[in-house]
């Protein structure tokens, strides 16, 4: 049997905390655990795999997370990719218990990036004893640097303008003010964003993800486990994982590993981009979206720009895009690929309130982690409700 | 816009097998890597070509002039001493070779560098305490 709507997401929590200085990263974890658990129907005595990365945890850190939270899992992954990990947590949950290995998984995520100023986007760039990396270290490659190539690049070969990527966070930012729980929610319009300052031109202060802390869980086991629980089940429908990097010195970086990825979903999933109600993709800054976009299929590379004006992936449009107001406007605690598959399995399950998309049936999710410009991975699911 | 502030580059460390490229640049060169038996040109250097995993490598002179691939102009990164080199042109430049290097373009004011300018690699000498003579490689407009 195919792995294509064996599993589900049965239950998800995405911690109400966007600063969080009396709480740890495990704190987090575990209160975004109980969240998820009573969101399913479970309890912590149900799970036996754990799934967890975050800004800080070493290489044991997963073992120390079990200690934490007093688990002794029979499957444990500690992946860490990036932001995008938790995508590709559920995708490892499916998998593992497809293959039977384990029945309940829980995926977790902490973060207190704001509250101990951890600088997540202008604070590379320190010289370092790892050989590889000087070839980077002596430059002062920042998180924004790296995206910000890859506008410049975009805006050169396909002449797409400043204002395009600004409507990204102008919609991100209407997204977030119909979501009670969002950080930044006043309105701002496509002139706030490019008058606001440069940080790593083409792209500004508003082209930028925000800083914030936060974390979040999520629950996946057997569609026919899922079936008997508290809430409607979220079949995971299609996944793919992928790596971009320098290769042997020559990328082109306009590829996003959401190419990769998006095509093996898409292809196991059996559905078109046309049948997709919404998407959630990570936005770390506004270019994000936008290649993004393209690399999965919804308009060709090259075309984003025409793609995400006129409203088109606004609520109401024809693909609405992180309706919690994404990275840019929502929360962002460092790496929020979990907060993807939340929104999108609260939007499936028609709990969205003023930000719901209307009978909303089938949705991408894409994670992004590392930075565009010099190595990231890519982790996209495809989820659906009957 | 005034010219780029010049930016003492943090220490580079070396590898045995990136060793040749921060030789090669203490020396004033741009050294890149073939593999003797595929000829796969490669970048960052390795022990191994990345294309066949044959380990009959050379090191080759490249000829240090490349084109502007991408690039931005950091207004803000908080570290020493990028902070206060900004604003700083970061840059990836297209080696006539074909690999692209991460690298600053200087020698000019940061608001006349264009995608697709040809450039020329320029040296950096580091002051070090440890006796390797190696230099950071930026690249400067061709004249």
């Amino acid at each position: 049997m195919s792995l294509s709507g064996a599993c589900a997401i049965a239950g998800v929590y995405e911690h109400p905390t966007r600063w969080a200085p009396d709480k740890t990263e495990f704190q987090i974890m575990a209160e975004s655990a109980k969240g998820a658990l009573d969101d399913a129907g479970l309890a912590i005595g149900d799970v036996d795999a754990l799934f967890g990365a975050s800004m800080t945890m070493g290489a044991m850190g997963i073992v120390e997370l079990a200690e934490y939270l007093n688990l002794k899992p029979n499957y444990i992954d500690g992946t860490n990719i990036g932001g995008s990990s938790f995508v590709a947590h559920c995708t490892h949950a499916a998998a593992a218990i497809h293959a039977g290995l384990c029945d309940v998984a829980l995926v977790l995520y902490g973060s207190t990036a704001a509250s101990t100023a951890m600088a997540i986007g202008t604070g590379m760039g320190h010289g370092t004893r790892n050989a590889w990396e000087s070839f980077q270290s002596p430059y002062g490659m920042t998180t924004v640097g790296s995206y910000a190539m890859v506008a410049q690049l975009h805006m050169e070969k396909y002449g797409t303008k400043p204002e395009q990527l600004a409507e990204i966070a102008v919609t991100m930012r209407r997204h977030a003010g119909l979501n009670p729980a969002a950080k930044m929610r006043a309105p701002i319009t496509v002139d706030d964003v490019l008058s606001s300052r440069l940080i790593s031109a083409p792209l500004h202060l508003l082209d930028c993800c925000i800083i914030s802390d936060g974390g979040g869980a999520i629950v996946v086991t057997s569609m026919e486990r899922a079936r008997d629980l508290k809430k409607k089940p979220v079949q995971i429908l299609g996944c793919g994982e992928s790596v971009c990097h320098q290769e042997i010195g020559a990328p082109d970086l306009l590829t996003m590993g959401a190419r990769q990825a998006g095509e093996r979903a898409f292809a196991m999933a059996g559905v078109q981009r046309s049948d997709i109600d919404l998407a959630m993709v990570y936005d770390s800054f506004t270019i994000t979206v936008l290649s993004t976009l393209e690399n999965l299929g919804f308009c060709e590379v090259g075309e984003g720009g025409d793609f995400v004006s006129g409203g088109r992936i606004g609520l109401g449009g024809e693909l609405p895009v992180n309706l919690d107001g994404g990275g840019l406007s929502n929360n962002h605690p460092g790496m929020r690929g979990i907060f993807l598959v939340i929104e999108a399995t609260k939007q499936l399950r028609g709990e969205c309130g003023d930000r719901q998309v209307k009978d909303a049936k089938l949705a991408v999710a894409h994670g992004t982690g590392g930075t565009l410009g010099v190595a990231h991975s890519g982790a996209t699911l495809i989820l659906g409700v009957d | 816009m005034a010219e780029t502030p010049e930016l003492v580059h943090p220490q580079v460390y070396a590898s045995w097998e990136t060793r040749g490229y921060w030789e090669g640049a203490g020396r004033g060169e741009l050294v890149l890597q073939r593999c003797l038996s595929c000829g796969t040109v490669q970048h960052k250097p390795r022990g191994v070509c990345a294309s066949c995993l044959s380990g009959d490598i050379e090191h080759f002179v490249a000829s240090g002039r490349g084109t502007v691939y991408t690039f931005t102009v950091t207004h803000q990164n908080m570290v020493p001493p990028f902070a206060a080199a900004c604003p700083y042109v970061m840059a990836y430049v297209q080696t006539e070779e074909g690999p692209r290097v991460l690298t600053h373009i200087v020698g000019c004011d940061p608001a006349d560098v264009r995608i697709g300018m040809a450039v020329v690699a320029d040296y950096q000498p580091q002051q070090r305490t440890d006796g390797e003579q190696f230099a950071v490689v930026r690249f400067r407009p061709a004249d």
